[in-house]
């Protein structure tokens, strides 16, 4: 099997595994849902680090270089923003 | 064992993190951990990622984890909890940015048609979302004026970039070493993000947050392919899934499909005349507070105005006064209230109101015969009656709170302007309606005073 339809497969499996999740979520937590979320979409920082480590090719160092910076603000934002929100949510005492 | 596999393992088990983790975030029990969890797995994620051998410099990625962690962190930590919709938007546009810049950098190691069409597609994906979430970014926090900009040809327009961008991408695709092609791709992504996004007017803004989060997953899915990465992939479909889920969710709250919104604003409508009968009633915060210490069962209806005037915490006080006196107290959230999913839900967390009374829109209207005082705070659209009892009304069909079902109802409103929709609301006109005009955080101010 090629890697193209590995990867393939891969996706068709996550995105239905990302529905069956996701519409669970009540409406409550939708926000930290999509800044938790948004976080994760900066995983694109896994790519991102082996391009700007690669040595060779200037330009693809820099705009590697870029991505890292740009995906570290995704990252470590969307992951203490959500805390932050979640923190607030609490349940009726007694 | 070789590092290879090393590196994969840690692949398999920060995906692994990932899901768990958003499983979590399906309960706001288990949501904070949850969230936790998927930190780890990000962890995990990069770490394996640098043990890669191909990697002999490191003075680049760590200057990039530096400078962007450090704005992040402070982005987060100083944020407003009424600024979220914008702040989310912002990383939206930085996700995507990201990503698009991976595709860009990947072209070094390209060898074969395919990985250059997946190049294409993270560059497109990741400058629609780039400059779309800017746009979106710029309306949230009113830097650029919120409404809906059209003008005619726009979808000539539009159909004039999407032909560009796929004629342009096509020959690239044949002839890789013609990088005039792939400069047009990048520069009409960029305007074409642009363009998607002005003619939608701040009320829709939860729809377009939620579809650009999903763009932002599917430009991560994009350069996953681009790499032949599969956690790229995992992770991006796992956003882009959910973000296509909020984002329907928020059309069926509107009773509109997707097109709908990113293709029409409410102001082809907005002529339609509904004639209402009935007078308006003001009511000093004097009488309201008489109505309210008879009170047994209060539902407060919150809406993007709550959040403008700032106006949580001091209805929080109100709540507390109102249940002191022996009264119950619910909220009703719409799910299109605000400009984000789940906008209220944050803001009145904040305040400190357990989440357990914030109660969906399906929840709070069996309820509603039962409820004595009705309080709308800064809702319009959300709790028109026009939507269930005109059928001539733009929003007819689309599921509305309905107030008016209360033995009495409050409106907190500024002045007598109509909504965003530019919709006459009927409910003002109603024989149990009683308009509370000024500032909604003063009124309440007012009425918290009349109670201590």
């Amino acid at each position: 099997m090629d890697v193209f339809s590995y990867l393939l497969f891969i996706l068709m499996l996550s995105v239905f595994l990302g529905f069956e999740l996701i519409n669970k979520v009540p409406a409550t937590l939708h926000t930290p849902l999509m800044s938790g979320a948004n976080a994760i979409s900066g995983i694109t920082v896994v790519g991102a680090v082996a391009l700007a480590g690669s040595g060779n090719a200037d330009l693809a160092q820099w705009f590697g270089a870029g991505a890292v910076a740009l995906a570290s603000i995704n990252v470590v934002g969307g992951y203490m923003v959500t805390d932050r929100m979640l923190g607030f949510f609490k349940k009726k005492e007694g | 064992m070789n590092i290879e596999l090393f590196i994969q393992l840690g692949y398999v088990v920060a995906a692994g993190l990932f899901i768990f983790g958003l499983k979590m975030l399906g309960s706001p029990d288990t949501a904070r951990r949850g969230n936790g969890i998927s930190a780890i797995g990000m962890l995990v994620a990069i770490v394996a990622a640098l043990l890669d051998q191909g990697i002999v410099q490191y003075e680049f990625i760590l200057g990039g984890m530096i400078v962007g962690g450090a704005i992040g962190a402070i982005a987060a930590r100083t944020v407003a909890m009424t600024s979220m919709p914008e702040m989310v938007a912002l990383f939206n546009g930085v996700g995507g940015a990201a990503s698009g810049l991976v595709g860009i950098a990947a072209l070094s190691i390209a060898d074969s048609s395919f990985t250059y069409i997946t190049i294409i597609l993270s560059i497109l994906i990741g400058g629609v979302t780039f400059t779309g979430s800017l746009v979106a970014y710029g309306k949230l926090s009113e830097t650029i004026g919120s409404g809906a900009l059209t003008f005619s040809g726009q979808k000539f327009v539009n159909a004039l970039i999407v032909i560009g961008i796929v004629a342009s991408a096509v020959m690239f695709v044949m002839d890789p070493s013609n990088t005039n092609m792939l400069y047009t791709v990048v520069g009409l992504s960029l305007v074409f993000g642009i363009m998607v996004v002005i003619p939608i007017g701040g009320a829709d803004m939860p729809v377009v947050i939620s579809l650009l989060n999903s763009y932002s997953g599917l430009a991560a899915c994009a350069a996953g392919f681009a790499v032949d990465n599969n956690v790229l992939i995992v992770a991006g479909s796992l956003v882009g899934a959910s973000g296509i889920i909020l984002t329907q969710i928020m059309c069926k709250a509107m009773n509109r499909s997707l097109s709908n919104v990113l293709f029409s604003g409410f102001a082809s409508v907005s002529t339609t005349v509904t004639e209402v009968e009935g007078e308006i009633k003001p009511i000093s915060v004097e009488d309201a507070y008489y109505v309210l210490e008879a009170a047994t069962n209060v539902a407060i209806i919150p809406g993007y105005g709550m959040a403008v005037a700032q106006a949580q915490h001091v209805v929080k006080e109100l709540m507390e006064l109102l249940e002191a006196n022996g009264c119950e107290v619910n909220y009703g959230i719409h799910p299109v209230a605000g400009r984000m999913p789940g906008h209220m839900n944050v803001l009145l967390a904040e305040a400190d109101v357990p989440y357990d009374q914030l109660l969906e829109m399906d929840d709070i209207n069996p309820r509603m015969e039962t409820v004595d005082v009705a309080i709308v705070i800064g809702a319009n659209d959300v709790v028109n009656p026009a939507a269930r009892e005109v059928e001539s009304s733009p929003i007819y069909g689309m599921p509305v709170i309905n107030v008016a079902d209360a033995r009495t109802v409050f409106v907190l409103k500024r002045s007598m302007a109509s909504g965003f929709a530019g919709i006459e609301n009927p409910l003002f006109y109603k024989d149990n309606a009683r308009m509370l005009f000024g500032d909604a955080k003063e009124s309440i101010g007012g009425l918290v005073r009349e109670f201590s």
